[in-house]
């Protein structure tokens, strides 16, 4: 079995591996074609056997040369961050959950929880700190982005009439 | 006389009272932006994209065109005041600018940056406007085997220009090629890699693979990162530098902005390579290299007026033939094609008034960031003492509504999100995300060129070198990837980058 020497190249030259196979893999079906006449499925054939060829190249060399280690930390800022996004996003167009597809919360609630979570991830966390921040820029997004450059968002929750 | 001609048929586009205003606003709004540390111009206009959908063609391209300005401006700002670059190319802007601050000549350091800038970018703009027609007509002669050529000597001059690892960078462009094919097949009008996704069958927007990958990532890297910022704490006095200082910085504006024109038409060049090139450069032919690092005027001047000639002449390329030099250029393509522009040697034929306003407007963004900035300077400092704390979650929420308000879509947001994910593990991982844009914006393009090219030849692939022009540039990508494998080249190339940043 042969040692690791490079983490940090190791890991990448499987990711593109990945990407690559995975390519391969979903465009199977695609049509090939011939070169004169190119189907849908040759280009990202020829990309996918390029990217695992790449990856291939980064995962032998970190096994002979030795280099840096992936810096670790916690993930949980990253968690909390995208985590935020995604809950902005169901906010504004709530997620069918059970066949049931529940009204929009509208673009204050959805910018408060945004503003709220995603300050979690700092390690200066203050909770009424971010939650009259969230409330400011929850008016502020509303008089900017709504009135200002009239984008289309309901303000509140779907259920409190038309917003 | 046709230069005159064509351009004051941009003045007479560019100088709309609306037009002038939407440069003001971008300006501001890139500086605002770019200001923050940790967000480099990618990052600025990425965010500041979507804002700029709803507003008509020709004027959204000015604001954008503000924006760039204003964020390269404000990264320079944070340098100078902070020693916090906002990206790798205020980096050399740091390294003297911060040390004139300490020594109270922050204004000056502010003005000289300012007014350099200004001259490098009239000079660029001369030059974009000059090399406009002969470029143009050039580039009617290509065909799609000198296209795919064009492109792939694009790519690798990316990767050989750029720092950092050269299997990465060219992994990373791979896999942007192939995140940009995602969507419909516009031969077959077969949806690939779609994974059933109504929306993803459009393909990935530019604005959620960048704000994910440069605008998330970034926040998520600073998170990580403990704060630590020395805010200069004495008041801005004044901002007229002294006779010595000026007649030290000429002659390094005057190279700088030499330097930067030519570095900023290569492929991989921009901003970030001229300003490295021009401190090296500047410390070199300088009496007194032991004063840089410590205070030298030249290295604030030099990759000040390089970095903005740069910014300028790097849309030579992609104007006329089409071709995004770097990754912010690759962002332009991508706001270009969402107001249905083909960025290409037909933009200046079959519409001069948009081309030559666009040229007139950088022009104006230059000297509206001069009129702008340099007043309200007192301003971006106090938005620097705004915790991190507070300003990250705003940026987010800006980046969220503008990503949805792109098509009222929550799908692009999660879009977004993925993408943010991504560029954390890229970031990690140590892979650039600069060529994956690049490669993201040229993946349909290349593809198209290759089938269009292998067609007409009936699948003959020897026709890549048996056009003359299309074997030219390939053997001048295979001298890159040669250079870039030799190992004095190599130390070069290396030394450049390291070399400033010790």
């Amino acid at each position: 079995m042969a040692k690791i020497r490079h983490p940090r190249d190791f890991a990448a030259g499987l990711m593109f591996t990945g990407f690559g196979a995975a390519a391969i893999a979903i465009g199977y079906g695609y049509p090939l074609g011939v070169a004169a006449r190119m189907g849908a499925g040759y280009f990202p054939r020829i990309l996918g056997i390029l990217l695992i060829a790449l990856g291939a190249v980064l995962v032998l060399r970190a096994l002979r040369f030795d280099g840096a280690r992936i810096a670790l930390e916690s993930p949980r800022p990253l968690l909390i961050v995208i985590g935020s996004v995604v809950l902005f996003g169901w906010c504004v167009a709530p997620p069918t959950l059970f066949g049931v597809t529940l009204p929009s919360l509208g673009l204050v609630i959805a910018s408060i929880v945004l503003i709220f979570v995603s300050s979690i991830a700092s390690t200066e966390f203050r909770w009424k700190e971010a939650l009259i921040s969230g409330v400011v820029l929850a008016a502020l997004s509303v008089a900017g982005f709504i009135w200002g450059l009239g984008l289309q968002f309901s303000i509140w929750p779907a259920f409190l009439g038309p917003g | 006389m046709d230069l005159v001609l064509n351009l004051s048929l941009g003045f007479g586009v560019a100088v709309s009272p609306i037009n002038l205003l939407y440069a003001l606003i971008g300006c501001l709004l890139g500086t605002l932006i770019g200001v923050l540390p940790g967000i480099g111009p990618v990052a600025t206009i990425a965010m500041l994209l979507p804002i700029t959908y709803g507003v008509p063609t020709v004027s959204a391209l000015i604001m954008l065109a503000g924006i760039y300005y204003g964020a390269q401006y404000g990264g320079s700002t944070t340098s100078i005041l902070v020693n916090l670059p906002g990206e790798a190319s205020s980096a050399v802007t740091c390294l003297d600018g911060h040390q004139m601050a300490l020594k109270g000549r922050a204004g000056a350091a502010l003005c000289i940056a300012a007014l350099g800038s200004f001259f490098a970018g009239c000079v660029g703009t001369l030059l974009l406007a000059a090399f406009a027609l002969p470029m143009t007509e050039l580039a009617l002669k290509f065909g799609p085997a000198e296209y795919f050529s064009l492109m792939v000597l694009g790519m690798i001059g990316a990767v050989v220009l750029a720092h950092g690892s050269l299997l990465r960078a060219i992994a990373m462009i791979v896999l942007g090629l192939l995140f940009g094919i995602v969507g419909t097949d516009v031969n077959s009008g077969m949806a690939r890699f779609s994974f059933g996704i109504p929306e993803l069958t459009d393909g990935i927007g530019t604005a959620q693979i960048a704000v994910g990958v440069f605008g998330f990532a970034e926040i998520l890297m600073s998170l990580s990162q403990k704060e630590n910022r020395d805010i200069l704490q004495q008041k801005l006095t004044s901002l007229m530098p002294n006779r010595e200082e000026i007649r030290r910085s000429i002659p390094a504006v005057l190279r700088g902005t030499t330097i930067g024109s030519l570095l900023g038409i290569l492929p991989g060049g921009g901003a970030l390579l001229a300003s490295f090139a021009a401190y090296g450069l500047e410390k070199k032919v300088s009496k007194r290299p032991q004063e840089f690092g410590k205070g030298a005027v030249e290295g604030v001047a030099g990759p000040e007026s390089a970095n903005n000639a740069a910014a300028q002449t790097s849309f030579i390329p992609l104007l006329t033939l089409g071709i995004p030099p770097n990754a912010v250029m690759a962002l332009m393509v991508g706001a270009m094609t969402i107001h249905n522009i083909q960025p290409g040697p037909q933009v200046m034929t079959s519409n001069p008034g948009l081309f030559w306003g666009l040229i007139v407007s950088m022009w104006i963004g230059n000297l509206m960031l001069v009129v702008l900035n340099l007043p309200l300077i007192g301003m971006w400092v106090k938005l620097l003492t705004v915790p991190y704390r507070l300003l990250y979650p705003a940026i987010l929420l800006f980046c969220a509504i503008g990503v949805y308000s792109l098509s009222n879509s929550v799908v692009d947001v999660y879009i977004t999100a993925a993408f943010g994910f991504m560029g954390y593990v890229f970031a990690k991982l140590e892979c650039e995300p600069a060529p994956l844009l690049l490669g993201f914006v040229l993946g349909p393009l290349l593809e198209e060129n290759l089938r269009r090219a292998m067609l007409l030849s009936r699948g003959d692939p020897t026709v890549f070198f048996t056009r003359p022009l299309s074997l030219v540039m390939l053997l001048l990508a295979g001298f890159l990837l040669l250079l870039i494998v030799a190992p004095q080249f190599r130390r070069t190339r290396e030394a450049a980058f390291v070399e400033s940043e010790g």
